[in-house]
């Protein structure tokens, strides 16, 4: 025992980065439809890491293979060193999925009582329901909660077993904007624990409250990684939308633009600084009308980063 | 070797009385669960027992058959009836919306032990089944004048909650090969029809002779012989066919299941 204590501290540091889960070179396909395509990924233990994406983008399929329900056609998924499927890591794992029917005549602490008698170490229901904002909801049936409380019911008994690993899929769809805070607060108390976390969102907003590391995931790729301010920094700059006769080529030219799309009758020129580029576009074209200015906030961002490998991927067909 | 590599290992390690209680919780739940739902109770209790009352008290109960009185021969029949509903109803309606709704992934995806899910159903659907039997002999006691001695009734109770399983397991086939809405029309184009042609609602002499033939080919028709069997008022057939037929289709339905089972594991659903 004496060996034990000495150790741990020193194991634990020398584990507070050590990789928990991670897919390597992993592609899956349903049928014809590839829906991850050689994704290399990594969850790093006391970390709360994000796979932003919009819906469709592999996500759920990333989730779905670290918990080993799915079975990858290529590469390896890896949790806590092992097969995902082993039973001594599904101990140590909870998770949180998108599900479409939850039985409904259970009520929410016989939902608890049931899924924490699977775990070995478990946390008190008392815990467990206060964690998930469900004190006063614990002899409600399932079928007769709010959409928002079914979700907190299904945090409930990802978290009940007091995993290391947790996996939340969209853990704040349906969620009212209070319930989204306190779930936000409750993850980081998680991780305070030393828990480590990997959450799917398609709010850029939740990621960026959140994580530690972003991966910006779209059509089955990782296209961006890296903390959120190095995320932020890679798309942000101006959008500058008007009506001009000047050519989408001559319009690339011009210093500081990024990128030039048609839209319409209008053209969306993407640049880091708008005003040296409204200069030169208002000094080239006397014509030029329908002038627009917006920053490229994080949503547009997010939205300029994932429309990039569409055309990129339109391009390439 | 180090004391904190044993530790946390018999932390993870589950013990058989850990398992016991999985298996347990996982049982009473999924009891608790059938019990509070209307559909289930309502279609699985009340048809069985109101058909015994129509055709075995209202309209028959004077007339004899195979030397046996009508309300007496048809807590056999009905009986059978009665636990072939619970089973399938309690095993294939509620796996293929487990499966198909992702209920199932959940569970998948926790430490729970496969196996205690499908032992909860089949579990549940003989406890289904004894409370059948057993409305069926009270009402055929109070309001038929059936009467028998405690072994035999205790017997035919253990004959018919035992027929339980072979459902269980062609419930558990029809819940991996249908999905949350087609599964209640799937038993009930299965459930229906066999029942009929196994002689449980119309005694098996008085069917045609093509049905005859096919019911020799029906589970329902030799757990209902065997059903009889105990009252005293069974076919030729010597019991040990009976249960070599059951058993064959259990194994066999089983198989099903297990490719069904098999199939899921690299599938996406929900």
């Amino acid at each position: 025992m004496i060996a034990t204590l000495e150790e741990s501290p020193s194991m634990q540091l020398a584990s507070s980065c050590a990789i928990v889960a991670s897919l390597e070179g992993v592609s899956k396909n349903y049928g014809e439809v590839p829906a991850l395509r050689n994704v290399n990924f990594t969850v790093r233990s006391g970390q709360v890491v994000a796979l932003l994406g919009p819906n469709g983008a592999g996500k759920t399929t990333a989730v779905k293979l670290l918990l080993g329900l799915l079975q990858p056609d290529s590469g390896k998924t890896r949790v806590f060193g092992g097969d995902p499927t082993n039973p001594q890591n599904r101990m140590r794992t909870g998770a949180l999925l998108q599900v479409g029917r939850v039985p409904e005549t259970l009520r929410v602490r016989e939902h608890i009582d049931l899924f924490s008698s699977y775990y070995s170490q478990l946390l008190p229901l008392e815990e467990v329901l206060a964690a998930a904002g469900l004190e006063k909801l614990r002899d409600r049936k399932f079928g007769d909660l709010s959409g928002g409380q079914r979700q907190r019911t299904l945090f409930a008994l990802a978290i009940c077993g007091d995993p290391d690993l947790l996996f939340l899929d969209e853990p704040t769809v349906g969620l009212d904007v209070e319930s989204r805070r306190a779930l936000w607060e409750e993850i980081r108390r998680l991780v305070s624990r030393g828990k480590t976390v990997l959450l799917t969102t398609h709010y850029l907003e939740e990621a960026d409250a959140l994580a530690d590391h972003i991966a910006v995931i779209n059509q089955g790729a990782i296209i961006a990684e890296g903390t959120p301010a190095e995320i932020k920094s890679q798309t942000s700059g101006k959008r500058i939308r008007c009506i001009t006769a000047l050519n989408l080529a001559t319009l690339l030219q011009i210093p500081g633009v990024t990128e030039v799309r048609q839209h319409r009758e209008a053209v969306e020129i993407h640049a880091r600084e708008a005003e040296s580029v409204v200069r030169t576009l208002l000094d080239r074209d006397s014509s030029l009308s329908g002038l627009e200015i917006t920053s490229a906030g994080l949503e547009e961002a997010f939205l300029a980063l994932t429309q990039d490998t569409v055309e990129n991927a339109n391009r390439k067909n | 070797m180090s004391t904190a590599a044993v530790l946390s290992s018999t932390h993870l390690e589950p013990s058989v009385s850990h398992t016991a209680t999985i298996y347990l919780k996982e049982a009473k739940y999924e009891f608790l669960k059938n019990l509070r739902m209307r559909v289930y109770t309502a279609s699985v209790i009340s048809f069985p027992l109101m058909f015994y009352v129509l055709f075995g008290l209202v309209l028959n109960s004077k007339e004899v058959i195979s030397g046996m009185r009508v309300p007496t021969y048809m807590i056999a029949t009905y009986g059978t009836f009665g636990v072939m509903g619970a089973s399938l109803f309690g095993t294939a309606s509620g796996l293929a919306a487990d499966r198909g709704l992702g209920w199932l992934q959940v569970k998948r995806a926790s430490p729970m032990p496969p196996f205690a899910y499908f032992a909860a159903k089949v579990i549940l659907s003989m406890i289904f089944s004894a409370i059948v039997i057993s409305l069926l002999l009270v009402v055929g006691f109070s309001f038929g004048g059936v009467r028998m001695p405690l072994a035999e009734m205790a017997k035919l109770i253990a004959t018919l909650v035992a027929g339980s399983l072979p459902f269980s397991a062609m419930g558990l086939a029809i819940g991996y090969f249908t999905g949350p809405n087609s599964a209640p029309a799937a038993i009930n184009l299965i459930y229906l029809p066999m029942s009929f042609c196994s002689g449980l609602w119309v005694p098996y002499m008085f069917l045609p002779k093509l049905v005859r033939q096919i019911a020799l080919a029906l589970p329902p028709y030799h757990l209902s012989q065997l059903a009889l069997g105990v009252v005293g008022a069974g076919s030729h057939e010597p019991a040990a066919t009976h249960w070599e037929v059951l058993l064959a289709f259990t194994l066999i339905c089983l198989g099903v299941a297990r490719i069904g089972f098999q199939r899921d594991q690299g599938k996406l659903y929900g």
